[in-house]
């Protein structure tokens, strides 16, 4: 049985998170909407708007970054903590690494904080697209133009570069740590494999890809940008390579906006342009309508780490928990 | 798509070289009470004097795509602002983008028509370029820029008219309306225009395509023959377009009668008989496209109840049904073309081909 309680979050759902069991909505206006046992909180963590947030790797809190340049850290209790600053620029990329590392980006401009709290300048040349860590060790990707850079951030080590032409946005390492995927400005993923450099094309979008996300053991991704989820199979030797994509949850008119894997199941939830949400599961493609059309593109999806309840947000504010 | 929904937030894109009055003109912007609340992106916060965190600065990134047509770059930058400001939608009303002096306009234009993501948000509501008269010519006669920037522009602001005699700003004049003729020209001192003159044009200031006066034409020479060391080549468009690297400055001290400056077109045609006018204006733009600066155009087209506007930047193209003719309104086509290098009379025999 299927429920659906809904919120009024009144700004832009940036992303949403569980932190604990509690439902957390980072929302466009700088303020995170927790909701607790206790009922609804509101903390204002960004003053001039809040444009990222991940969670932290041991899911103790919830980092956010704005406009005000500021890096926070949230915990569970609501309360927040200035973790980097960079005056007067807008900090619209983040990740979260291993033993509390923390990595951010605006324009040019890539930084992580080190786990011993020291700061590292890992810019490129050119526009910062994209930050992801590596599942393993103190491994940056930094997603730019024309390629993606790959740091050892805890060495001097240096820098692998991965070069493939255009501006790349989104990074993604593979949760076995083979591949790293990126989308690009093109309506086109790229992918390398990292043991030889090997360059992997995936095209086909007739829109920009915003969302991807692993399933679960890293067995396909999941990404949006078509009129269905489309799932690249990254089993085998060769990943994507020569495979047709699964297609799930195809519509004739609306482009899917955001993609979440169950963390254990092989079922996907598929977020569209018009604010439907559904569950579709890989086997079969039999998919479970959860949320009806509304009038905003559904811009959050999160599902909670024992995979019964989904969160969603929408550009336009609206909120819920969909309990499974 | 459409050029005319209101649901899209309108932007104003700023240009104009170093010391023209762009700051002036921002630092209005941001401080007057004007009941409208602007989100600004430049290049340098520089000597602007307010605080907002409406402002934002943006180091200019041009992405170039599909193999590096001129065509098709467009501001990378400029495509993130937008998007994390559509985060704080409702905390503003509109977008006020400057660019750098010497920036090409093109690639910030195209950025609105061909970025999805932008053009589902945003729509470009004017071009405007601040120039400086007392150095305007000299900057023509220096730079391709300059006159991009002027080609460019839906209203330029002659600043600093103080600083010029009568007849030296007369000179201005004729010179900017031998480049580009359909701007809507206005003088100032300090910026000290009405806000609303500048800002809100809406769709482009199409309007005023029909009440240009279109015997303009007549007088201007729009024969180009390119001679043999010509290097242009329209139909090659994989070449890497630098425009500060690009050798045609030769002869600049006399630049209006440089066979490569810009030149204009105003057409004007009866009804037009629609897939004869899209397949003429399709291969238009992908012949002439790199040359062409700026197209914008209103058409009547037969048994059609309503006017559709066309725009375009190099060569990309829009168009849309924008509203009813009116009862008494002539039912007549009128297209605009700024541009370098074009064979016009091949554009005005080839629109007049359109006709129903």
């Amino acid at each position: 049985m299927v429920s659906v309680a809904p919120y009024d979050a009144g700004s832009y759902v940036v992303a949403a998170a569980f932190l604990d069991t509690d439902p957390v909505f980072a929302l466009g206006d700088g303020t995170l909407l927790m909701l607790t046992s206790d009922g609804e909180r509101r903390v204002e963590v960004h003053g001039g708007g809040l444009l990222a947030a991940c969670m932290t790797q041991d899911k103790s809190a919830i980092l956010t970054s704005g406009g005000d340049g500021r890096v926070m850290r949230t915990d569970a209790e609501g309360e927040a903590t200035l973790m980097a600053e960079l005056p007067r620029k807008w900090i619209d990329l983040l990740a979260a690494g291993p033993q509390g590392a923390i990595a951010f980006a605006s324009g040019r401009t890539a930084m992580v904080r080190l786990p011993n709290g020291d700061l590292r300048d890992v810019s490129p040349s050119r526009a910062v697209g994209g930050l992801a860590f590596a599942p393993r060790g103190l491994r940056l990707a930094v997603a730019r133009y024309d390629g993606a850079t790959l740091h050892w951030v805890n060495t001097e080590a240096p820098a692998q570069e991965l070069s493939w032409k255009g501006a790349h946005a989104a990074a993604a390492f593979s949760p076995d740590g083979k591949y790293l995927v990126t989308t690009m400005q093109e309506n086109a993923l790229h992918g390398w494999r990292l043991s030889d450099g090997q360059d992997m094309r995936m095209t086909g979008y007739p829109g920009k890809v915003k969302s991807m996300h692993w399933s679960a053991k890293g067995r396909y991704l999941a990404t949006s940008g078509a009129n269905a989820a489309i799932l690249w199979p990254f089993f085998g030797k060769t990943g994507p390579m020569g495979q047709q994509p699964l297609q799930l949850g195809a519509r004739g008119d609306q482009l899917v906006s955001q993609v979440a894997c169950h963390p254990a199941e092989e079922v996907v939830a598929i977020g569209y342009q018009d604010g439907m949400v559904l569950v579709a599961r890989f086997a079969d493609s039999q998919e479970v309508l959860l949320r009806r059309p509304g009038g905003s593109p559904v811009s959050a999806l999160c599902w909670d780490a024992g995979g019964t309840r989904l969160l969603f947000g929408t550009e336009a504010g609206e909120a819920g928990v969909i309990s499974l | 798509m459409t050029l005319t929904q209101d649901t899209k937030t309108p932007v104003t894109v700023l240009t104009g070289y170093l010391g023209a009055g762009k700051t002036t003109l921002l630092n209005r912007i941001l401080s007057e009470n004007h009941g409208v609340r602007y989100a600004v992106i430049v290049n340098e916060f520089g000597e602007i004097g307010i605080d907002n965190d409406l402002l934002v600065e943006s180091d200019e990134e041009i992405f170039e795509m599909n193999n590096g047509c001129i065509c098709c770059t467009v501001r990378g930058d400029l495509i993130r602002t937008v998007e994390n400001l559509m985060k704080r939608q409702g905390s503003f009303d509109a977008i006020v983008v400057e660019t750098t002096g010497v920036a090409d306009p093109a690639p910030v234009a195209q950025t609105f028509f061909m970025d999805d993501d932008v053009r589902d948000k945003a729509r470009l509501d004017a071009v405007v370029a601040v120039v400086d008269c007392r150095h305007v010519l000299q900057r023509l006669a220096d730079t391709r820029e300059a006159e991009d920037q002027i080609a460019f522009a839906d209203v330029i602001l002659l600043n600093k008219t103080d600083l010029v005699t009568a007849e030296e700003l007369k000179a201005v004049e004729a010179r900017i309306q031998t480049i580009n003729p359909y701007a809507r020209l206005m003088r100032s001192e300090r910026c000290d225009v009405p806000l609303d003159t500048v800002l809100n044009r809406g769709a482009f200031d199409l309007n005023r395509i029909l009440t240009l006066d279109p015997h303009f034409l007549d007088e201007h020479e729009h024969t180009h023959e390119c001679g043999p060391d010509c290097d242009h080549d329209h139909h090659h468009h994989d070449h890497d377009h630098d425009h500060h690297g690009h050798g045609h400055d030769h002869g600049r001290a006399h630049a209006h009668e440089d066979p490569h400056s810009v030149k204009s077109v105003s057409m004007t045609a009866g009804e037009l008989d629609p897939d004869v006018f899209f397949q003429w204006i399709g291969n238009v733009s992908q012949i002439q496209g790199p040359g062409i600066l700026r197209l914008k155009g209103i058409m009547a087209f037969k048994n059609d109840p309503q006017r559709y506007v066309v725009q375009g930047v190099h060569m990309i193209l829009e168009g849309d049904h924008q509203r009813d003719w009116k009862d008494g309104e002539p039912r007549q086509s009128r297209l605009v073309v700024i541009g370098r290098d074009l064979d016009f009379d091949a554009l005005t025999t080839g629109f007049k081909a359109c006709e129903a």
